[in-house]
């Protein structure tokens, strides 16, 4: 049964896009029928992520005019078969997306795919009511800093009155991702710890991304993390996640980063 | 490279305050309280609204005025809440008769 998963936080530049690519590339190398959805209308971004962005023609909106069908909309992502991009409009028209219109639209992509992630805008506006709307569960992404836990506790208290699950007494499923932790600095007391942060949104962990430069890499050549090196700390921490979406019991760690030659030479010198 | 970094590491720590070293707890109480006080305010929002609209509604049957000009505030306290409703009307009888006719 197809599931609709929205990625959520409140607050901006927190990993919302950079989530829903990695989770989204991860379920569609899983087998899964993935589409990954931008709901930021006049601020898309997941094309650029997802290295598409020159293979948009129609968008959400022109889906909800009834200027383009569903099929004409979707892109399919060159690398993975199973993977589609329904991208946001850049016209300024905020109205455009109404409920309805959202309604109609993930009702047909629930006949056609696996997983439907919505990726929010952020702020607690008409685009981020809509993308949480509809969903089934919810990835709440935090940075471990204060505004984004406060913000996160704002969303999460939007996910359990705002959406249609919510309104027929039904609970939308929460999972919080930590995004962007840094496990040296939270040890030495500088960052709000994992417990710090779980124990404050009482909501079930899902997995933990280390801060990490391979982030902006992937960014910068348009590849989700997890397709441009699996092997990075970020991209380990995705497939984890994506894993724990699937059911799996995974225990919980912070990968870390591979070493480099210099600290490889290093470490074998010390030893 | 390790070496390098074992040695900043260090003299950072001996230089920075204690104070400035554990900030998180201190994030966390300040999370902790507000938060409290936010999800206290999420139900209430919807009453406030409630009697915004009721109020407007009742007042506006005898005597006409700017909607804008209707504030109502609800302050927690420990032993008593105070719910202020602060609404300012035009000084003419016109506003009264409008309202009337």
């Amino acid at each position: 049964m197809a599931k609709v998963l929205v990625v959520t936080s409140g607050k901006g530049g927190v990993g919302k896009t950079t989530t829903t690519a990695a989770l989204g590339a991860t379920l569609a190398q899983m087998g899964e029928k993935v589409v990954v959805v931008d709901f930021d209308v006049g601020l898309r971004n997941l094309d650029l992520i997802l290295g598409a962005e020159r293979r948009v023609v129609f968008d959400f909106i022109n889906v909800v005019q009834g200027i383009a069908n569903l099929s004409q909309a979707l892109i399919r992502d060159k690398r993975l078969e199973n993977l589609w991009l329904l991208p946001a409009s850049q016209t300024r028209d905020k109205d455009a997306l109404t409920d309805e219109g959202v309604g109609k639209i993930i009702g047909e992509l629930r006949e056609k795919f696996d997983w439907i992630i919505c990726d929010s805008p952020a702020g607690i506006e008409r685009g981020a009511m809509l993308a949480m709307r509809y969903a089934d569960e919810a990835i709440v992404v935090t940075n471990p800093e204060v505004s984004s836990v406060r913000d996160s506790d704002r969303i999460i208290g939007m996910l359990d009155s705002k959406t249609v699950r919510a309104e027929k007494g039904e609970q939308v499923a929460k999972h919080l991702l930590i995004t962007r932790f840094d496990p040296a600095r939270a040890a030495r007391g500088e960052m709000l710890s994992i417990e710090d942060v779980l124990d404050i949104l009482a909501t079930p962990l899902m997995g933990i991304i280390p801060e990490s430069q391979d982030v902006l890499r992937a960014s910068n050549v348009g590849s989700p993390v997890t397709l441009n090196d699996a092997a990075s700390a970020p991209a380990r921490a995705y497939i984890d996640a994506a894993r724990r979406l699937k059911g799996e019991t995974i225990p919980m760690t912070v990968p870390e980063p591979r070493k480099g030659l210099m600290d490889r030479l290093l470490g074998r010198r010390a030893a | 490279m390790m070496g390098l970094r074992l040695f900043g590491g260090g003299r950072a720590a001996r230089a920075a305050p204690i104070a400035q070293v554990a900030s998180a707890p201190v994030a966390r109480e300040r999370l902790q309280i507000l938060l409290a006080h936010e999800r206290g305010l999420r139900g209430q929002h919807d009453l406030l609204e409630l009697l915004r609209a009721e109020i407007l509604a009742v007042v506006s049957r005898h005597v006409s005025f700017d909607p804008e000009k209707l504030q109502i505030k609800m302050e927690r306290g420990h032993l008593v809440s105070m719910l202020e409703i602060d609404i300012e009307v035009p000084n003419t009888s016109e506003g009264r008769s409008a309202a009337v006719a």
